[in-house]
């Protein structure tokens, strides 16, 4: 491509060779041919996500319904965001879906790869690949499968009945107080095979002679888990929550493809709400706001836990 | 080490009652997609042991199944080749070069693995739509590349990282260019992080669906996933097709799944930040 041009630019100076030679940082010479190849991925990407970002900024601070003028509205979005009971409440549910998408998965799997670290197993990469096919699939199916699942005449009704909790059979979806704790467990079951599988692969790097040593001291299970297993696992631990954490927060197809938000406002969830606000609404400045605090949020989670982890290290 | 028989027993009962709940669902539409036509309340016995394939003939029909797959195929190809080879560049750039910036461009592309798409969505339609450019391919291909290139050059940058310098610096000594050392030196070797790559971006762009639900009005661009939430609206009365069009929707995805669910899982596990 430029070869001809950059190849008197390419040779290293000595003093930076020296440099590199000290190590630290990528392989290779210093070269400015690097924003050549860097370009086309910036251009695409500064275009389609840094720039809208700032918009989304801009629009935030304005009154705007897509179409006439905006008008300036300073900060009044973002109080809204803390006002608005309803919008409170939809920043809520993701605090409980987060509970569904992120603790429930990872004190399961913690449960699944402690006792998979104790015994050697057959067919455990069967099970692996078992667990982690809800990963694969579109929300889309997964909601609409969960759906029939959560009717009145589905499947979990029929489970219920069977162990003798008939009960509790409803329509699980369009019951006010156990719509959302249903959509959130979709999240669980989304989520475990992920957290699993990211959890093994933590313990199959833990030696198995410091089991053995735990048991010839006469520790039980509990103990091997809490000294040995849990420790070891920080750093796993701290990722699956970061991916499931952000999951939660940025649930959408699910609320949509399930319940939109319903029945009434008691599944609305903060990104459900953007769209909502943004494309059905006409509230184009308030759904910015929501968005960029969501944006906030999310990068502040990430980089907490980010911090946490590498400070246990 | 030894276990108990007992240990080993209750080991095996609670990994099959998890495996079972990970592939209820699955089975549930399946079964159903299988089953006799519960809306239109016909002809029951049907076809061979009762399982009644024709289902899927009819939902592929009456739900422009054809269409949507058409759409999700050149859409996710397209995605996959344009962000897989800007990623490449980018992540040689980044992964073997030094040069002023890096360490901040780095960080700039971090920042596009964890933005949701929730952000960038509402004024991307907005300034799309200014541009006449809703309601076309580009406005489902761009959003799409530029977030798989945000994670694709984090990924090859890490692969690049680690790849042996000896080997670039023996290329260069033979008078390769920086061009020919990526192509012919650097990305035989990257194969499986590219294949990982490739299986990802593929995953993610197939199964996306608050990108085209936003930007496409046209059934004729409709994506499998969002044909088959429509589709739903449709048949909320049967579930029989439904389940067969979730099949159809779900099945590419799955079948690759199967086939390469190492590097699924490996990629999954090493930089499902983007999840």
């Amino acid at each position: 491509m430029t070869d001809t041009t950059t190849a008197a630019r390419s040779r290293p100076s000595a003093p930076e060779r020296a440099r590199r030679r000290r190590g630290g940082g990528p392989p290779g010479e210093p070269r400015n041919v690097a924003w050549l190849y860097l370009l086309p991925a910036l251009l695409v990407y500064a275009a389609f996500l840094l720039y809208p970002l700032g918009r989304a900024v801009q629009i935030s601070l304005y009154d705007w319904n897509g179409n006439t003028l905006a008008t300036w509205a300073g900060l009044d979005n973002y109080v809204e965001v803390v006002g608005d009971p309803a919008l409170r409440a939809s920043f809520g549910h993701a605090l409980v879906l987060i509970v569904f998408y992120a603790v429930l998965p990872v004190l399961v799997g913690l449960v699944l790869a402690a006792i998979l670290s104790r015994a050697e197993v057959r067919g455990l990469a069967f099970f692996r690949t078992v667990v982690f096919l809800p990963q694969v699939v579109a929300m889309v199916v997964i909601a609409v499968a969960w759906r029939r699942m959560y009717a009145p005449a589905g499947s979990v009704n029929d489970l219920l009945g069977a162990i003798g909790l008939g009960g509790l059979a409803r329509g699980w979806l369009g019951d006010y107080t156990a719509a959302l704790p249903a959509v959130g467990l979709i999240g669980t079951w989304f989520e475990i095979g992920l957290v699993t599988v990211l959890l093994l692969a933590g313990t199959g790097k833990i030696a198995t002679e410091l089991y053995e040593a735990a048991r010839l001291d006469g520790a039980g299970p509990v103990r091997e888990f809490l000294s040995i297993t849990l420790p070891a696992l920080r750093g796993e631990i701290a990722v699956a929550l970061t991916l499931t954490v952000i999951a939660a927060l940025r649930t959408f197809d699910l609320v949509y493809v399930t319940t939109r938000g319903g029945p009434g406002t008691s599944t609305s969830v903060p990104s459900y709400e953007v769209y909502n606000r943004a494309f059905q609404q006409g509230r184009v400045g308030s759904a910015a706001a929501i968005a960029v605090v969501l944006t906030i949020l999310i990068f502040a989670i990430s980089f907490g836990i980010t911090r946490i982890a590498d400070r246990d290290r | 080490m030894r276990v108990s028989r007992g240990e080993t027993a209750v080991n095996y009962v609670i990994l099959a009652a998890f495996a079972l709940f990970a592939v209820w669902p699955v089975l549930t539409v399946v079964v159903a997609a299988l089953g006799p036509d519960d809306a239109s309340g016909a002809t029951a016995g049907g076809g061979v042991l009762g399982l009644h394939p024709e289902n899927f003939v009819t939902a592929w029909d009456q739900g422009h199944f054809g269409s949507y797959l058409r759409t999700s195929v050149l859409v996710s190809g397209t995605v996959v080749v344009v962000s897989v080879v800007l990623s490449l560049l980018a992540g040689y750039a980044l992964g073997t070069m030094r040069f002023r910036g890096s360490t901040a461009m780095f960080y700039l592309f971090l920042v596009g693995i964890m933005m949701p798409s929730e952000a960038v969505l509402v004024p991307l339609y907005y300034d799309l739509r200014a541009l006449h450019l809703t309601d076309t391919i580009w406005a489902v291909l761009l959003p799409q590349i530029a977030q798989s290139v945000a994670f694709g050059t984090f990924w090859m940058r890490a692969w690049f990282r680690s790849s042996s310098r000896a080997i670039v610096e023996a290329a260069r000594l033979d008078g390769a260019s920086t061009w020919r050392i990526l192509w012919q030196v650097l990305v035989p070797l990257a194969r499986p992080a590219v294949v990982t790559l490739t299986v990802l971006t593929f995953m993610w762009t197939w199964n996306e669906f608050l990108v085209p639900l936003v930007m496409v009005v046209s059934e004729s661009l409709r994506t499998a996933p969002l044909g088959l939430a429509f589709f739903q609206g449709q048949y909320t009365q049967g579930f029989t097709l439904l389940a067969a069009g979730a099949c159809i929707v779900a099945t590419p995805v799955v079948v690759l799944y199967l086939f390469l669910q190492r590097h699924f899982i490996a990629g999954m596990l090493e930089g499902a930040v983007r999840e």
